[in-house]
């Protein structure tokens, strides 16, 4: 089983293409839409999880790709200003996937790029612009 | 057991002070028991480090050529105003204070991304900061605009100064509406969704020294990073609240005001804030040594945050209408352990004040202490207590005749 969140930039022309019906069909994959903005004519993107067989899970991207979609994994969007934080764990309870954890002994927060799913709850919440996320 | 100030100065000059932090101190009396502690222990260090609105800095940007008096005008410090009520190059930058052209809620909820707070926090950084005045013009004070850069280490005075800081105690916040609210408190979810705190607890200045016996005007304290003074009780300052046996109030209570030297602090301690719908302000970090100078004093700084109540008060309602009443008192460890249960429901917890700093505060100040860079005060008047009769009143709103036209 292969798990992988990416963030698709497609061109406008693709926009009308099936491609999470090609996904599923396919490819057999499980697809979360995690985040998306699609306006016909207009570049479109997309934040999904998918989840298969490691084989159809690389398929599935050597598909996405043929048809002129980038792909780049999600953490990269996603930073988190250590230097900037004040552990004060404001953002904890805000965070819906655990992504933002704080340690029992220590009392300082940390962040787990793999948990996050940039749904952005802590950019508004956090008041010292911890969180910054480009899309 | 007895000691006073000037014999634990004598200490810290002879580097023999022994100095704990507010954390330390409960189980080093836990170790060695109450009596023997009481009598090793010079002094206890705390700290904390929140957001804390009623902030500011006043300045004295020098006078330019030929003179020009914003007293009574207009003063902009990055966009962001200032108070020019003062004398001719005075000027008091607050940590609310917005730009002009900010949206602030019409596009609901506002950022607030830059506001007196984050000036201040650029003063302090060393980074010029844009400043433009306006006046009306006097025979003496001719000029009527002023455009340039200053910077802090140009300034004649740079003064923190803070009319209310160091809450002791504060309520925590939820929301019992259908909708997400927006608050001093952060952003509540609806229906329980989260609760939000904001103490340091058994770190806190005005926990551990909970009826103000050793903290007083006069009392030296980590301001910002640098040194300051406690100058006045704060504003609101409440200290008749109820109680527990261990006199620690349930509910907001005591507040300080306090000032220091701006140029002598640093960005690390003082920051600018954005609350999403609500305004900017400054994060400030403070910490107030205590002096063991006998058994009850002692006593009071082994408080946990087991033993710390506060009260659970609806944002969306009961706060905003000022209605009597808390859903219910819930302890500082339990906040801290991530979760609370609100009529049988699971509810996470998120804390506006850091603990990991204010513990960072409390070990900075204890090594300034040991090394002796750091001496204790004498305060030169008290806090009014919870014996007082001192209180924060509502206002008491009179109707305006109506005019005629």
């Amino acid at each position: 089983m292969k798990q992988k969140r990416v963030v698709l930039t497609f061109p406008p022309e693709l926009v009308e293409q099936p491609m999470v019906y090609n996904l599923i069909k396919k490819y057999d994959l499980m697809v979360s839409i995690l985040r998306a903005n699609i306006t016909a004519n207009e570049e479109g993107r997309l934040v999904m999880e998918v989840r298969g067989k490691k084989n159809d899970v690389d398929a599935g991207m050597a598909y996405l790709a043929s048809i002129g979609i980038a792909i780049q994994p999600l953490a990269q969007d996603i930073k988190w200003h250590e230097k900037k934080c004040i552990h004060c764990t404001f953002c904890v309870p805000t965070c819906p996937t655990g992504a933002l954890q704080v340690d029992e002994q220590s009392k300082l927060v940390s962040f787990i790029k793999d948990k996050c799913i940039a749904c952005e709850i802590c950019v508004k919440v956090c008041p010292y612009k911890v969180v910054e996320i480009q899309f | 057991m007895t000691k006073t100030i000037k014999e634990i100065n004598e200490r810290i000059k002879k580097g023999k002070a022994v100095v704990v932090t507010a954390e330390e101190v409960i189980e080093l009396a836990d170790a060695k028991g109450f009596k023997k502690a009481a009598q090793e222990v010079d002094v206890v260090t705390t700290g904390t480090f929140g957001p804390m609105c009623s902030s500011g800095a006043y300045l004295n940007f020098g006078h330019s050529k030929p003179r020009i008096k914003v007293g009574g005008g207009t003063a902009y410090l990055n966009n962001v105003p200032a108070y020019t009520g003062l004398a001719a190059v005075d000027i008091y930058i607050g940590a609310t204070a917005l730009p002009d052209d900010d949206p602030r809620n019409s596009v609901y909820p506002g950022s607030f991304s830059y506001g007196g707070g984050h000036v201040i926090e650029d003063l302090v950084s060393g980074k010029d900061v844009r400043m433009s005045g306006t006046s009306y013009g006097t025979d003496c004070y001719p000029r009527k605009a002023i455009e340039t850069w200053i910077n802090i280490k140009d300034l004649n005075e740079a003064v923190l100064f803070n009319p209310r800081n160091c809450y002791q105690n504060y309520n925590v916040a939820v929301n019992l509406s259908d909708r997400v609210i927006y608050t001093y408190m952060g952003m509540l979810q609806p229906r329980l969704g989260n609760a939000n705190y904001s103490s340091a607890g058994q770190l806190s200045p005005l926990l551990n020294d909970p009826y103000y016996k050793t903290v007083g005007l006069g009392t030296r304290i980590f301001l910002g990073g640098g040194v300051g003074y406690v100058v006045w009780n704060g504003t609101q300052h409440n200290p008749g609240v109820p109680r527990t046996a261990g006199g620690v109030p349930r509910s907001p209570a005591g507040t300080l005001a306090v000032m220091g030297d701006l140029k002598g602090m640093s960005p690390a301690w003082l920051k600018g804030a954005s609350f999403t719908g609500y305004g900017a302000t400054l994060t400030v970090g403070i910490g107030i040594p205590i002096p063991v100078l006998n058994e009850d004093i002692f006593r009071y700084t082994l408080v946990k945050d087991e033993d710390i109540v506060s009260q659970l008060v609806d944002y969306s309602q009961s706060y905003p209408q000022v209605q009597p009443g808390s859903l219910g008192e819930v302890n500082y460890k339990d906040l801290r352990s991530g979760r609370i249960t609100i009529n049988g429901k699971q509810v996470p917890t998120g804390g506006i004040s850091s603990y990991a700093k204010a513990r960072e505060i409390a070990q900075l100040l204890k090594r300034w202490i040991a090394e002796g860079a750091f001496f204790l005060s004498e305060p030169v008047a008290g806090i009014p207590s919870a014996d007082s009769g001192v209180s924060c009143k509502l206002l008491n709103e009179r109707p305006m005749p109506k005019t005629r036209y």
